[in-house]
Order: structure tokens, then C-alpha cells, then sequence
């Protein structure tokens, strides 16, 4: 399995979504840095990490969102690779329009860090097949801004067509729906605020988010 | 050539940086002030002959999000 990790200036979730992506599938990410115009061939796996990329200029990322590096990451998710986006990385997927709507600051205004319950909507996608629907886990949040928000008729063609991959057991930042996660219409783009990969040893409390990342990588390896 | 880019909220959107402005302005004893929205204002210095076609996809592409934000553009001469 072939996967790499974006790297932005202020990225800061790098390393660990590297080592969670090696942890389940034994072979190293490739680390790409934002100015680079091309991705190495046959990727099956992207991630684009968490921070504050660009210093959240502007509005959280934008400029990451159109930065060279990001033209080569949509070509790719057109092609099928999969790409998962948390926290900072979710916020680059919606303003880059690989995913629809936006993240709003949270509603409290409050910047919000701690352990979040989550629903698991939907069971069926490359990224949740080793959870149950209706599943309750728990993952870290660390966001400022992951209000999810999107018109009525958006929120309803996403429910409608299965694209709600997480909801917030208890809605921490005032998101549309309760929508922690949502998919694009191939199903091979996810974003998400709350960290999966601060949560795959038993060392870091609770091992929650690793089945997203096993999960992955046993369809990539299905697939190949 | 100068632009000024008026970046604000979508109405409907919700702004917990106005909502929090507005509860300060109330502290310091200001009555009366029924809401406050906040937005960004951008000052561009552009190239004379600019087109305002080009200002409009700077809007559009990168300045503001069209999801949430409304945008207006003021030519200062």
C-alpha cells in the first residue's frame, strides 16, 4: 500500500497521522511538501493532517486549499485514491471544494479540546467498515473553527445519499445535524474534525480510532 | 489602483466573533445596540487596467467563501 501525508507550513498533526498510517499498514507515508506540484504514482492513501496551516490565514484552509500541492491532491481523489481529511485537513477538503459546505467557528466561540463522543452514521464506507452503525466511540477534538455548515438542501442530499460518515454524540461546537464527518459522492473522500489518530495505542488511553485507519488499509489491500 | 474587498457573513450564518463584540459593548454600558455582525475588509493595490473581471474571480476564488460569505467590491480611484 502506497500512501502519503501533505505537509503545509503550520501543519502540526503530520507525524501522527504518519506513524497511525505505518502503524496498520507497516510501510512508511511518503511526506509531501505544499509547494510540490506532483504526488508519487500509484498513491492509494492521502492524508491531510490537522494544524494551522498558513497560520489560518484568512480563513481556515484557504490558502492550504489552493496551494500547488492541493491541485494534485484533487486529481487524485478524481482517480479514485483515497483521502482523508482531519481536523485542519477537513477544513482544506471543504475549501478546496472536494467536499461540500464549510467549518464555521464554534458557536460557544470557545476553542474546544477534549475527548468527544461520536455516532457512527454510516458503517458501510472504506473508512468506517470496521465500526457498527449506531456505534458510540470517542475521539479527541482540538478546533476553533468545526461548525459544520451547509444549506438545508446540501444537509439533506448528504443524509439522503449515506455521506454522514460521523455525528457528534453531543454537538461540542454547534455543527449542522450533529455532522462530525462527511463523505464526498464517490465515497472515497472523508473529512472530519475530531483526530482518530490520536488514538490508536493503548498507550494514548483508548484505541478508538484505529479501526478507521485497519479499516482502510485491509479495503486498500482487498482492492490491490 | 486601489480595491477595497467588503468580506462579510451570509445572513443566516451564524457569527459568534459579533455575538461576542456585541456582549463587550454591552459590558462597557452601550444600550440600544440591536446586533453586531463582523466581517474583513481587504485593501488590494492592483496594476491601473486591472479588469473588474479579475477582481470579481479574486472574490470568487480565494477572498471570500461563497458558501458563507457575501462579498462587495469598492474601486477607490
Amino acid at each position: 500500500m502506497k500512501s502519503a501525508v501533505i505537509v503545509f507550513p503550520g501543519s502540526n498533526c503530520d507525524r501522527d497521522l504518519a506513524v497511525a498510517f505505518e502503524a496498520v499498514s507497516g510501510t512508511k507515508p511518503a511526506m509531501i511538501w505544499h509547494r510540490d506540484t506532483e504526488l508519487p504514482d500509484d498513491l492509494d492513501l492521502i492524508g491531510v493532517p490537522g494544524g494551522f496551516s498558513y497560520g489560518d490565514y484568512l480563513r481556515s484552509g484557504a490558502m492550504a486549499a489552493r496551494s500547488p500541492v492541493m491541485q494534485a491532491v484533487a486529481k487524485a481523489a478524481e482517480r479514485g485514491t483515497y483521502v482523508l481529511g482531519i481536523c485542519n485537513g477537513f477544513q482544506v477538503l471543504t475549501e478546496s471544494g472536494l467536499l461540500p459546505g464549510a467549518l464555521l467557528r464554534n458557536a460557544s466561540g470557545h476553542f474546544i479540546c477534549r475527548d468527544v463522543g461520536l455516532t457512527v452514521d454510516n458503517a458501510q464506507s472504506a473508512f468506517t467498515s470496521k465500526y457498527d452503525a449506531g456505534e458510540t466511540i470517542s475521539f479527541p477534538v482540538a478546533h476553533h473553527d468545526g461548525n459544520y455548515f451547509a444549506d438545508a438542501d446540501t444537509l439533506d442530499r448528504l443524509e439522503g445519499e449515506g455521506r454522514v460518515a460521523l455525528r457528534y454524540a453531543e454537538n461540542c461546537n454547534g455543527s449542522a445535524r450533529d455532522i462530525a464527518g462527511i463523505l464526498n459522492e464517490a465515497g472515497n473522500v472523508l473529512g472530519m474534525m475530531p483526530h482518530p489518530e490520536r488514538v490508536i495505542e493503548p498507550a494514548h488511553g483508548k484505541t478508538d480510532g484505529r479501526r478507521l485507519f485497519e479499516g482502510l488499509v485491509e479495503g486498500l489491500l482487498a482492492r490491490a | 489602483m486601489k480595491a477595497r474587498i467588503f468580506v462579510t457573513l451570509k445572513g443566516g450564518v451564524l457569527d459568534p466573533q459579533g455575538k461576542a463584540i456585541h456582549h463587550a459593548l454591552e459590558g462597557l454600558g452601550f444600550t440600544g445596540v440591536n446586533d453586531v455582525r463582523a466581517g474583513k475588509l481587504i485593501e488590494l493595490d492592483l496594476a491601473d487596467g486591472t479588469s473588474d473581471d479579475d477582481i470579481d474571480a479574486m472574490c470568487r476564488k480565494l477572498l471570500a467563501n461563497t458558501v458563507i460569505e457575501n462579498y462587495r467590491i469598492e474601486k477607490v480611484a
